[in-house]
């Protein structure tokens, strides 16, 4: 007979195995005996769910072979048929469905992108708005989070969509913020196009980056041998665009890039960047929805930690912003990576959402496929494990992240 | 001087509070306005950006909002189609809500209790104001009765009540459904409501509390499963969580809309409602399955050895032991997780429900009220609010009042 110790180092199951020890050794019958109990109950599990499993396939198979319909993934080649409205790379309707896929794929990762980003700094900003002592700022703050936490998301993005940017006049009578235009055709915004001086200006461009990681990584390096602790970021951000400065300057005579600005020109608009009310809604949505969320993990991870810290921080000698830098943030990331890391996630995944207000994501590009071919099995599946790796992908990334902010425990 | 806390009766014995700091109005607006230098900088920003965003939007709240599209489709937004001679079974479930919620706050709620003025106000606000019949008005006025009553008894026998409010909820959930639903053929008196005419905030409220039901049973038994010492258990719970958990909802209801009547024999079918709720059970199962893991990680080994030596097995062990403990401990996170149910059943508008959302795309889309979307929108965010909003704040409550975290 082995001992407990032996056995599978579970959390429970050790526990088990001392009972079946502590009973009578050589006389235990097999349907008392844990360790058979054990292998018979997962094999019963495994027979039902096996059996739950092909029951739901097979009445699938039965219904597909009612219809005709053969399962494949052949059809991703043939022709889609459809125009996309937004691209980020190529698409007319003679192209397959499967570059379908990857465009809508392409929006999906776009808006995640832009949204991730700005959703943190707002929620970042708010948060510590949330904590500011002047009581004005921080009840604008708590509005703000209580007002967007209990507000569907769906009903957010329609609202933003069909009662601010689809309220925006026309394009003649368009609304001018500055050098922004804002009409019901989409917002236009004022985008800097390279001119035939560019390409000098890279190599200007490339030097800076890699003075300025060079100088960061060197006094970094000195840092940590226990040298003086030099500003690293004033520094190697001063050097880095002293020298894109200078390529400017060198190349005056026709300035790199040129900022164009858009113009109303009959029923069009030439010039700047036009970003689409669907882009417009979904984007700022996703922003301000999240934002909230994220200004609450924020000022969590900033109450986390303890008062005690700031006060030896300054008793230490250190200002405010140091204070705040060197001694609260590092600790309060530990606080606020993880959840915050759901909250991306969150946020991914809430762009599927794009369906409702008309922007050509990963999923609203399924559903037209889906209309056009009728293969729901393969094109619902394909959907979901594309998402499903965005998602992993996502936490791997932040897993990562936070393993290296985490207190290292003796 | 003794250490017994001070009674009305020995007045020299009072005990002063410790003295705080007190300024004058100017300058209390002083200190945490103005103080120092970049604060006022704060307040003017700040001022000004609630000039900009708060006095456009009562200039357009006030002068040009056409609010009637609300009010002449007020029925059609709370309870939908829902025939008007069964009107009073919601009516009786609403009455009984708050009685429930009465008994809540009442047994739990100490302090800050003027927040429930507005609440009790509102219904006979709006009988008094708005041009109902009189047996809409009878409800809403007898609304607030009722809540006070339950809210006195509540107070009246705090300790006994307090401990039996969360089982109050398990049994209203059920017998909301069932008021809804009806229970007897069409002669019978409650006779079957069926599901293409339900509608609206009933709709959406049907959602929430069959998602809510058959989520947290299927969820708990996921994290027990995730936690089991049996491999093929803990890998196939594992496997679920972790699927569903990366999946967005929209997509899962897509897939139970389309999917479901293919995985079931062809002489089955399922109605679009019971799909919609399949497909948020599915989703709330495997975030509920986490939220419950956190509880059940926070119990002591302790706890499970005490339990085996006593001779309970591993079912009386979860069952009495173990469970009640972790779930006391993620009320706040559980019900958290019910509140974004709330919140997503929005999304079976998009597959094609009629709920409070779908039933405003719908009022939308009458020619009479076409460029109201923002007035319409916002009087369901407002509604999707308060709910939401009422909800956590009993939560809290609840979980001040349950101790957790104390014992």
């Amino acid at each position: 007979m082995k001992k407990a110790r032996e056995l599978p180092a579970a959390e429970l199951s050790d526990l088990s195995a001392v009972r079946v020890v502590s009973a009578d050794r050589a006389h235990t019958p097999f349907w008392r005996d844990e360790r058979v109990l054990r292998v018979f109950a997962q094999l019963a599990f495994l027979a039902i769910i096996l059996l739950l499993l092909g029951y739901l396939v097979n009445n699938m198979l039965q219904a597909l072979s009612r219809q005709g319909l053969v399962l494949g993934f052949s059809f991703l080649s043939s022709t889609a048929g459809f125009d996309i409205g937004e691209t980020l790379i190529p698409f007319d309707r003679s192209q397959t469905y499967g570059r379908a896929f990857v465009v809508g794929l392409l929006n999906t990762v776009n808006v995640s992108v832009w949204g991730i980003l700005f959703a943190t700094l707002l929620g970042v900003v708010v948060g510590v708005a949330r904590l500011s002592q002047n009581i004005l700022v921080q009840f604008l703050a708590r509005f703000y989070i209580e007002a967007l936490r209990n507000v569907p998301l769906l009903v957010l993005l329609i609202f933003v969509y069909a009662g601010v940017f689809l309220n925006f006049p026309q394009i003649r009578q368009a609304l001018r913020v500055g050098p922004v235009m804002l009409s019901n055709r989409g917002v236009y915004l004022p985008w800097p196009i390279p001119t035939e001086t560019f390409d000098d200006f890279r190599l200007f461009l490339l030097a800076g980056v890699i003075a300025s990681a060079a100088i960061w990584v060197l006094l970094w390096r000195r840092h940590k041998g226990s040298g003086p602790a030099w500003p690293k970021w004033v520094w190697s951000a001063g050097v880095g665009v002293g020298l894109v400065a200078l390529g400017w300057v060198v190349l005056i005579a026709q300035p790199p890039l040129a900022l164009e600005y858009p113009e109303v020109e009959g029923l069009k608009v030439s010039g700047g960047k036009r970003f689409t009310p669907e882009f417009m809604a979904l984007w700022s949505g996703l922003v301000i929805y999240t934002a909230a969320f994220i200004a609450d993990v924020v000022r969590a991870g900033i109450q986390s930690v303890s008062k005690g810290q700031v006060e030896a921080a300054r008793a230490l000698g250190l200002n405010g912003a140091q204070t705040l830098r060197l001694v609260v943030f590092p600790q309060a990331l530990r606080v606020i990576i993880p959840p915050l890391t759901s909250h991306y996630l969150n946020l991914t995944k809430n762009s599927s959402l794009a369906v409702a207000v008309g922007y050509p994501d990963l999923f609203s590009v399924s559903g037209t496929i889906l209309n056009q071919s009728g293969r729901a099995l393969e094109i619902i599946a394909l959907a979901m494990s594309i998402y499903l790796s965005l998602s992993l992908l996502t936490s791997l990334f932040m897993n990562w992240y936070n393993r290296r902010t985490r207190l290292v425990e003796r | 001087m003794s250490l017994r806390p001070a009674t009305a009766a020995s007045k020299a014995d009072v005990v002063l509070p410790p003295p705080t700091e007190r300024y004058p109005l100017l300058g209390w607006v002083w200190k945490h306005l103005f103080t120092p230098w970049h604060n006022a900088l704060l307040t003017v920003l700040a001022l000004g950006l609630l000039y900009l965003l708060a006095v456009p939007f009562a200039q357009w709240a006030l002068t040009q909002a056409r609010w009637e599209v609300v009010v002449v489709n007020l029925r059609l937004l709370l309870i939908g189609q829902y025939p008007l001679e069964q009107v009073w079974r919601l009516w009786l479930s609403v009455h009984v809500l708050a009685f429930v919620a009465g008994l809540t706050i009442g047994s739990t709620v100490r302090a800050g209790l003027w927040r429930a003025v507005p609440i009790l106000a509102a219904p006979w606000a709006l009988a008094l104001v708005a041009d109902f019949d009189l047996a809409t008005r009878a409800h809403l006025g007898a609304l607030p009765v009722v809540g006070l009553v339950a809210f006195v008894l509540g107070r009246l026998g705090h300790v006994y009540v307090r401990r039996h409010v969360i089982g109050l909820w398990v049994i209203y959930f059920p017998l909301f459904i069932l008021l809804v639903r009806g229970l007897t053929a069409e002669e019978g008196w409650l006779p079957v409501v069926p599901t293409n005419v339900w509608g609206g905030l009933v709709l959406t409220f049907v959602l929430t509390v069959a998602g809510i039901i058959f989520s947290f049973p299927i969820g708990v038994l996921l994290a027990l499963g995730r936690r089991s010492n049996l491999p093929l258990v803990r890998w196939a719970s594992v496997v679920y969580i972790e699927l569903v958990r990366g999946v967005p909802l929209v997509t899962i209801l897509f897939m139970a809309q389309i999917m479901l009547p293919l995985f079931l024999p062809s002489n089955v079918t399922i109605d679009r409602v019971l799909r919609a709720v399949v497909g948020i059970v599915l989703f709330t199962a495997a975030y509920q399955a986490e939220n419950v893991r956190g509880g059940l990680q926070a119990i002591s080994r302790g706890q499970y050895e005490a339990a085996y030596a006593l001779g309970l097995n591993s079912l009386q062990t979860n069952l009495f032991i173990i469970l009640p403990q972790a779930l006391r401990n993620v009320i706040p996170v559980l019900v958290g997780q019910f509140i974004a149910l709330y919140k997503d059943t929005s999304l079976v508008a998009i597959v094609g429900l009629l709920d409070l959302l779908g039933i405003a795309k719908s009022v939308l889309a009458q020619p009479a009220y076409i460029g109201t979307q923002r007035e319409v929108y916002l009087f369901i965010s407002a509604i999707y609010w308060l709910f939401s909003y009422v909800m956590s704040y009993l939560s809290q409550r609840l979980e001040k009042a349950l101790g957790v975290g104390e014992r």
